[in-house]
């Protein structure tokens, strides 16, 4: 039993999380570590938002990359919150509208993607190009807050427990059902194991691959609904660490760089050790500069570590 | 000329081969001509000028990029690293040039470390570079925590350099596509760097270190984005962190509008420097469209997928590959 759970790959970014909470409350003499958990908790919560659509693209097998993640989260949230205008009863409508910008990106990228047989990191990286335009030029820069019970909601807590990270636990928890039980989720796998294979055994490749690039869009546009309800609204910078965290989460996570082998607990891991990283750096009070440096020494550090098998492209 | 064998040369000339290889020339002659259109005047020595103040160290920058995805790896991090090169030239290079000299070697030995790290553990490029984009980051920060500095003398001096008959810009362009064109082209080491990406199985049995080619090019990338820093802060007065933050997608857009491929060694560092130009022409082009500067970035990616677009029409005129 014990065995069996230390051969999971997820365990080892739980455990690294669990260490740099140690070594943040080693600092503080233990003090407001149920805090930082709870506050780990809610910006982990968007990290696995985001993380999730990546990780099923990643598991389509190597190539396969949706570097549109920011500039999805950014016109979704300023579009949901300028037509919501800080109305309650507006609050469905904008999630819908943003879930269908998602829906529409995500198509487009496809397009893309088959249409003009490019790599999709050129494909998704093009289309973030116009989608931040469309962002920066229907918003504006203007930051409008969003209504209150959405702010009301991304924010309450049950017990230390932010309520939106339990309604994506079980949204994670559900994805992992659709992964590894469902005919879509193992054409995914299966994919990624082998493009020719999948082919021959008559999966319609092409429209897994459409339905994964619609998803991976439409849970980043969920995300910037969600995170400017959280934030006080939306701002044109608010994509901007998603680039990273998206990717860093998953491959932390134990997902499969070279597709195939998707993998759900590990975001949440992946996800609390990341905001936990930057956390205990605050912590220690370094100088912006340090922050960043030991930021990204981290990462390439932890990547090394979890070792890649074989390269993304 | 017998009729077949111009029948011939036609055939030759609308070759899916050639026109590839003519397609960037064609953008951004197009893309000047549409200029000329809407503004005759800024077709001039003093429009050239302005307009491609900016290319050289875009182009330079294009070219680090065409190094790493020559051997099939991305660099997401040449931005930062530019910023990096742009603190250290605006403090350290003109208080204590030794130092600063150091700085800059120190940051391409990084580089080809970062090179040999992605190939001895078999990692992938866009997380490693993404990472080391805060590495850059944060040393610059250190270096420079607020705006400022000023740049060397000579440096900016080097770069308001006033051509006879030729504006700076273009013949800087000429001499950057034409240095990496002989040595990624024409030597034979160059041709088993672009083999490394091309077959690396082949090139290993050959007896060649894909070690080294990953090193050499990564070290390549970390010079050309040193000259694309010492450029840019020759042309701007002062320094910032975040000052070429853009740079990382506009090179990867350079690189693929040159008609570089992103996989198997398939680049082509005339184009990859045409591209750059390309992409500096589209802001002005833009401006003269009075179109709002809100739309230029989403402008500069729609340019890329229409010449995508053409080229992958070519592409399915020739024979299948």
């Amino acid at each position: 039993m014990i065995r069996e759970l230390l051969r999971k790959p997820w365990l080892w970014s739980f455990v690294a999380a669990g260490l740099v909470w140690l070594a943040t409350m080693a600092f503080t003499g233990g003090h407001g570590g149920g805090q930082l958990i709870t506050a780990a908790l809610t910006f982990a919560t968007f990290f696995v938002i985001v993380g999730i659509g990546q990780m099923f693209v990643f598991t389509l097998g190597p190539g396969n990359v949706d570097l549109s993640i920011p500039a999805t989260m950014t016109l979704a949230g300023s579009v949901a919150m300028k037509l919501m205008d800080t109305q309650d009863s507006m609050i469905l409508i904008g999630l819908v509208v943003a879930l269908a910008i998602g829906v529409g990106v995500g198509i487009f990228n496809y397009i893309l993607i088959l249409g003009l047989r490019i790599p999709p990191i050129i494909a998704t990286l093009s289309s973030s190009f116009v989608i931040l335009s469309a962002a920066i030029a229907y918003g504006r820069g203007l930051r409008i807050k969003p209504p209150p019970l959405l702010a009301e909601f991304t924010t309450v807590q049950l017990f230390g427990i932010p309520v939106l990270a339990i309604c994506v636990m079980v949204l994670a928890a559900l994805m992992g059902v659709v992964l590894h039980r469902t005919v879509y989720g193992r054409s995914v796998t299966a994919i990624g194991q082998s493009f020719r294979a999948a082919g021959f055994a008559g999966i319609r490749v092409e429209r897994i691959r459409f339905l994964t690039y619609v998803l991976c869009a439409v849970l980043a546009a969920l995300c910037g609904y969600l995170f400017s309800g959280f934030s006080g609204g939306s701002s044109l910078s608010m994509g901007e660490q998603y680039l990273l965290a998206s990717i860093a989460v998953v491959v932390i996570g134990g997902t499969s760089v070279a597709g195939g082998n998707g993998n759900l607990p590990g975001l949440w891991g992946a996800a609390l050790f990341l905001f936990l990283v930057q956390s205990m750096l605050n912590t220690y009070q370094l100088s912006a500069g340090l922050r960043y440096l030991a930021t990204g020494l981290i990462i390439i550090a932890v990547i090394t570590a979890a070792g890649g098998q074989k390269t993304l492209r | 000329m017998s009729s077949r064998g111009g029948a011939r040369m036609v055939a030759t000339v609308f070759s899916p081969k050639v026109l590839r290889a003519a397609l960037p020339a064609l953008s951004l002659g197009l893309l000047l001509l549409a200029i000329w259109y809407l503004n005759p005047r800024a077709i001039s020595p003093l429009g050239f000028n302005l307009m491609f103040n900016l290319a050289v160290p875009i182009a330079l920058a294009t070219v680090a990029q065409m190094c790493v995805m020559t051997v099939n790896d991305l660099d997401l991090g040449i931005g930062a690293y530019v910023g990096f090169v742009v603190c250290v030239a605006a403090t350290w290079l003109n208080d204590t040039p030794l130092l600063g000299l150091a700085a800059l070697f120190g940051g391409i030995v990084i580089y080809m470390l970062v090179g040999a790290l992605i190939f001895i553990r078999d990692l992938p490029s866009i997380v490693v570079t993404l990472g080391m984009s805060f590495v850059w980051l944060g040393l610059s920060v250190l270096v420079l925590p607020t705006p400022g500095g000023k740049s060397p003398e000579w440096l900016s001096t080097l770069m308001k350099l006033k051509t006879p008959m030729i504006p700076f810009p273009i013949v800087a362009a000429v001499v950057i596509a034409l240095v990496a064109h002989v040595l990624l082209m024409r030597t034979s080491y160059g041709s088993i760097l672009r083999g490394s990406g091309g077959n690396p199985k082949a090139i290993e049995r050959a007896g060649w270190s894909l070690l080294r080619t990953k090193v050499v090019m990564f070290g390549a990338a970390g010079f050309f984005g040193m000259l694309a820093g010492l450029a840019l802060i020759g042309l701007t007065t002062s320094a910032q962190a975040n000052v070429a933050e853009r740079y990382t997608l506009l090179s990867i857009a350079g690189v693929i509008l040159g008609g570089g491929y992103f996989v198997g060694g398939r680049v082509s560092p005339v184009g990859a420097v045409i591209g750059a130009m390309t992409l500096t022409l589209s802001a002005p082009f833009l401006t003269f469209l009075k179109i709002p500067p809100d739309w230029q970035i989403g402008a500069q990616g729609a340019i890329l997928i229409v010449v995508l677009a053409l080229r992958a029409v070519i592409d399915r005129l020739g024979p299948q590959q």
